[in-house]
């Protein structure tokens, strides 16, 4: 099968208008979750009172252990019946993704929270500043500056993972070059287009956040 | 009201520390009045850094209890016992208390101003506009009035130390903890901290614990030497008798071994 100019040109404008928006929406929306929930389960995870941070804990053990597929077939085919929660396809896939990586960004904030120097915390006891103080204020700015790339390298991880949520009927860019080879059988150039998109994205962010992860090193 | 007012800044009674079952202070008593300067001396690990620790409340005590200003800053009384004393217990006290530290502690994250802010604002709830303007006052004395807006990163150790002397002045303590604040530095960048301190204490009243390896500065500073060895004061007096005619042999010992090194 040679590859048709026309055919690409006649594709491409959908593919990036139409499931270029639900790739972009699923990776911010699942990574805004993910960074976010991720923090949470980060500092919840090192409450002294263990009824908090054992079935936290627990959450993340399981959460981590079982596929990303598993969780999105829950969420979106058992949620509604059981629970009577009932999102959009979409709405379901973001708050997949964003759970479960949140489990993983939750690793990477308490490392980071952890490479704080205890001098710091030392610090702010010395200049009496309340709690709250000192971890929005002190700790929280200088671990998430340690994690900036680490966090970099999870919203690429979501991007490219996205396509999963297609087996839950969300059509981003990879489920819509399906759907449009299927029109022709002609899957050669909706599917290479849509791994150039990917690698189109995904190299370059790679790229700086290896930058980012240097200058950082370099103060 | 104040009858029986206590005339002690700080008071150790019977402290006692252990770390595991390395016990570091074995009922240490001392006592140091409103406005004295007490140099704390002895061999590495003799407990010096425990002592100012457990004042600023980064450790906790074993056993004994430690009073500030005539309040006690460990325990609180619960019915007849005397239990822990918890966060917002200790809060005011330590209010009282600032601390300067080996290795500076800046925050890195806060330019030089707000590093000196930061606490007045947060913690005592001062406005900003007259805490900045405080700050900018302590950095004038401190001889860095043109770093305010200066990174920490981009000063010398030396000029880090001032900031953070600044630092912990702009919370006006009764109380000023020194823990080897120039071991870290260069050589050539002691003398200006030493001299920076020298003019502190004696254009204030404040209650100074300082630790220090440093003789001269010792002598210049304090009212009173207390020579530690293993968790216990084995001398206590003033710089001169210590330093020219100490009464203890461990005290020749060590000071015979400062001197060499
Ligand atoms: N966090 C800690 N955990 C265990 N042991 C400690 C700790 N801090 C200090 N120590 C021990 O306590 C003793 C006294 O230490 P320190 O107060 O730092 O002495 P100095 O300041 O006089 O050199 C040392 O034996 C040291 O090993
Ligand atoms: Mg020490």
């Amino acid at each position: 099968m040679d590859w048709s100019w026309d055919r690409a040109w006649e594709i491409a404008p959908e593919l990036f208008t139409r499931g270029l928006a639900v790739t972009l929406q699923a990776t911010l929306g699942g990574a805004v979750l993910a960074f976010t929930l991720g923090l949470a389960l980060a500092l919840l995870l090192r409450s002294r009172r263990p009824w908090v941070r054992l079935p936290v804990r627990g959450f993340v053990e399981v959460v981590r252990s079982t596929p990303l597929l598993a969780q999105l077939f829950i969420l979106y085919y058992v949620f509604p019946s059981t629970f009577g929660i009932t999102m959009s396809a979409l709405t379901t896939g973001i708050v997949g993704l964003g759970v479960h990586y949140a489990t993983y960004t939750a690793e990477v904030y308490r490392s980071g929270i952890d490479g704080v120097p205890r001098g710091q915390w030392e610090a702010a006891v010395a200049l009496n500043l309340p709690r709250f103080r000192t971890w929005t204020g002190v700790i929280l700015p200088q671990a998430i500056r340690r994690v900036l790339p680490a966090l970099g390298n999870y919203l690429i991880g979501i991007f490219k993972e996205s396509p999963q949520l297609a087996l839950i009927t969300v059509v981003d860019v990879l489920g819509l070059a399906r759907i449009l080879a299927a029109e022709d059988f002609r899957y050669l150039e909706p599917l290479t287009l849509a791994g150039l998109f990917f690698l189109v994205i995904a190299i370059p962010s790679s790229i700086l956040v290896r930058r980012l992860e240097r200058r950082l090193e370099h103060g | 009201m104040n009858t029986d007012e206590t005339p002690w800044m700080i008071r150790f009674d019977k402290v006692v520390k252990r770390y595991g079952d390395n016990t570091v202070l074995r009922e240490l008593d001392f006592h140091v009045r409103p406005g004295e300067r007490v140099t704390l001396i002895g061999p590495s690990g003799s407990g010096k850094t425990t002592i100012l620790r457990l004042l600023m409340t980064l450790e906790k005590v074993s056993g004994g209890l430690i009073e500030v200003d005539g309040e006690c800053l460990t325990h609180i009384r619960r019915g007849d016992k005397r239990v822990p004393a918890d966060e917002k217990h200790i809060r005011p006290i330590r209010r009282k208390i600032g601390m300067v530290f080996q290795q500076f502690n800046l925050f890195p994250n806060m330019n030089v101003l707000r590093n000196i802010t930061e606490a007045p604002v947060r913690a005592l709830g001062r406005p900003r506009a007259e805490a900045e303007a405080k700050a900018r006052e302590l950095l004038d004395m401190v001889g860095l009035a043109d770093k305010a807006l200066e990174h920490p990163s981009r000063l010398s150790g030396g000029q880090q130390q001032r900031v953070a002397i600044a630092r912990a002045l702009a919370m006006e303590p009764e109380i000023l903890l020194l823990d080897e604040v120039t071991s870290a530095l260069d050589p050539e960048l002691v003398t200006g901290v030493q001299d920076l301190l020298r003019d502190i204490a004696s254009s204030s009243d404040l209650t100074i614990l300082c630790v220090t390896h440093e003789m001269g500065f010792a002598r210049d500073i304090s009212h009173r030497v207390l020579m530690f060895d293993q968790g216990q004061i084995v001398e206590d007096g003033p710089p001169e008798k210590i330093f020219s005619d100490p009464a203890e042999q461990r005290t020749r010992d060590f000071l015979q071994a400062v001197i060499q090194t």
